[in-house]
């Protein structure tokens, strides 16, 4: 029995870059470059090494949600390795929330066949980290998550997973969700034979109608949270910077205990 | 006055300190009503009701330590039924992230998470969160449902207030979907001693200018003096020179600390992410340029091997 893997993956502004917010609040896209947000490169590297493990037995479609740029984060994946690309784009998803957006990606998943989904950690824009547990919620399927080192054996998909207090080893039997972290390993480079062959390979593009979604339950219209406002931080204020001389400990000690901290 | 579900945050019975600063944003938003689960769950009250919660539901079923996250997410669902409370908060980490966000579709109501405060508004709360490596603050409110807000510790001060503490068990009937994901070991991370490096008040941390693993022991020595906990940064945790539970950054632990003391580190975007909502910042460094810098507050150029042990030292002295 051949393993469908989908990896979901995110196009998000670059973080070396001035990211803000546009006049609606929502991410501006204009103003930045984007690309395939880096925790979900370890995401298609492990998915494509679960696929590598199982032999010819396993395809993996990458999954996006986006406007048109996003493509470019399927693109990049497929480059990796993976074998095919899903790219859901509709203008009425411009301002989903987590919970919109969980919608569509179950959706399209759904709709694309799975055995396994593989996410990053959180995405590097908003950062929420809850994607994945959301999906397993509405596909109804095991979530083993945050998984610093992941596999799959006969139909079982196992993990260690790293918390504040305790590392776990998990297991779930297949379908599931998995998310993996910056420790799972090193995503791979492209080589410029992968990319060449990326060129030949199938992206679908699907909107609402094609998933059977209402547009009612996404995008702006669709948001269960609102924000009110976003306000630029002003820089800091410049502190003292000062050369050591010998005496910088003791200058450090000395601000420490202005501020009551020694 | 109406309840404010709090999700308890808890050790084996005890009680961990973001915790009892969630019990001090729910008093802002109305009556704390705490729910406590797992072994020792029975052992958290009086710290709770010592902290403001009017009552605190118990359940200490096996299956939240058997199984991952969907347990305490049909354990809340429940206590939320039973309490119908205007909000429920939990502390922002990792998991409770997960949990928080299913109960909300559960509820069909929003979720916010890693509000660093939350104020009470005429339309619900408004939580308080930084984006962008905290280049900007947004305001935001649950629009549908029962606001489900996690909070990053060292949101709020941590404030006495007795309370009824009354204690109520929670019987959870479990779904189907509760004993999905086995947790098949656990090991208890080894204790270093010092604080959690997320709920910290005070974060001293080490980069790549410390040119060694061996060298932590000089960010140790002074986390020691300050009763701080060890923060690294990417280079130097990539390089092998510290655990990556300690590492600090957009890919590594998000810290909100009174205090942030960086050594040796640079300060590149990627590090500045995950610290720079910190409320005061120095840093130690060779290069004068370098990037860290331009968020300090005290800031020495200079050479963190003579430099932090001097600091180390006088802080002792100071302390004797």
């Amino acid at each position: 029995m051949s393993l469908r893997i989908v990896v979901c993956v995110k196009y998000v502004p670059d973080a070396s870059g001035e990211r803000g917010f546009a006049d609606d609040l929502t991410v501006d896209r204009e103003g930045v470059d984007g690309l395939l947000s880096e925790l979900d490169e370890y995401a298609v590297e492990q998915a494509l090494r679960i696929a590598e493990a199982a032999g010819g037995e396993a395809s993996v479609t990458v999954l996006t949600v986006g406007p048109e740029d996003a493509r470019e984060a399927v693109r990049k994946a497929l480059s990796m390795g993976a074998d095919q690309g899903v790219h859901v784009e509709d203008d009425d998803l411009h301002g989903s929330d987590v919970m919109g957006t969980s919608l569509v990606v179950a959706s399209a998943v759904e709709r694309a066949g799975f055995d396994l989904v593989v996410c990053g950690m959180a995405s590097t824009d908003g950062v929420m980290g809850v994607l994945p547990a959301l999906l397993a919620e509405r596909l109804g399927v095991p979530q083993v998550s945050l998984l610093s080192e992941v596999s799959v054996t006969g139909g079982v998909v196992s993990g260690r997973r790293d918390g504040d207090t305790a590392s776990e080893v998990l297991e779930a039997s297949l379908p599931a969700v998995v998310s993996v972290t910056d420790q799972s390993g090193e995503a791979r480079y492209p080589s410029f034979k992968g990319i060449m062959a990326a060129k030949k390979k199938k992206v679908e593009s699907w909107d609402l109608e094609e998933l059977d979604l209402d547009a009612e339950l996404v995008g702006s219209a669709g948001a269960w949270t609102e924000v009110d406002t976003a306000v630029e931080r002003p820089a800091r204020s410049a502190g003292t910077v000062v050369k050591d001389e010998g005496e910088g400990g003791l200058r450090v000690a000395e601000f420490l205990a202005s501020r009551k901290f020694v | 006055m109406a309840d404010v579900l709090v999700v308890v945050d808890h050790v084996e019975g005890s009680v961990r300190k973001p915790t009892l600063e969630l019990l001090t944003v729910a008093r802002r938003l109305g009556t704390p009503v705490a729910v406590a689960l797992g072994a020792g769950a029975a052992q958290t009250v009086e710290v709770l009701a010592g902290h403001g919660a009017s009552r605190i539901l118990v359940s200490e079923a096996g299956e939240y330590a058997d199984f991952l996250v969907v347990p305490k997410v049909d354990a809340l669902h429940q206590a939320v039924k039973r309490v119908d409370p205007v909000a429920v908060l939990t502390v922002s980490s990792g998991e409770n992230k997960e949990i928080a966000a299913r109960l909300a579709l559960r509820l069909e109501s929003g979720v916010i998470t890693d509000a660093v405060d939350v104020e009470a508004g005429d339309e619900g709360p408004v939580a308080v969160q930084s984006a962008f490596a905290a280049s900007y603050t947004t305001r935001s409110r649950v629009n549908r449902g029962i606001p489900v807000i996690t909070v990053k510790p060292n949101s709020a001060p941590v404030e006495p207030a007795a309370a009824a503490g009354a204690v109520e068990e929670l019987a959870v009937e479990f779904s189907p979907a509760a004993r999905g994901t086995r947790v098949v070991s656990r090991s208890a991370r080894e204790s270093t001693g010092r604080p959690e490096l997320t709920e910290a008040a005070i974060v001293v941390s080490g980069g790549r200018g410390l040119g060694s693993g061996e060298n932590f022991a000089l960010i140790e020595a002074l986390a020691d003096a300050l009763g701080a906990a060890v923060g690294a940064s990417r280079a130097a945790v990539d390089a092998g020179w510290y655990p990556h539970a300690h590492q600090v950054g957009q890919t590594g632990k998000s810290v909100s600390p009174q205090l942030y003391i960086a050594s040796g580190i640079s300060g590149a975007i990627q590090h500045r992410a995950g610290m720079q909502t910190s409320k005061t910042i120095v840093a130690i460094n060779k290069d004068a340029e370098a990037p860290i810098f331009d968020l300090a507050d005290y800031g020495i150029v200079g050479d963190l091997h003579t430099v932090v042990p001097q600091l180390t030292e006088e802080i002792n002295k100071r302390k004797a």
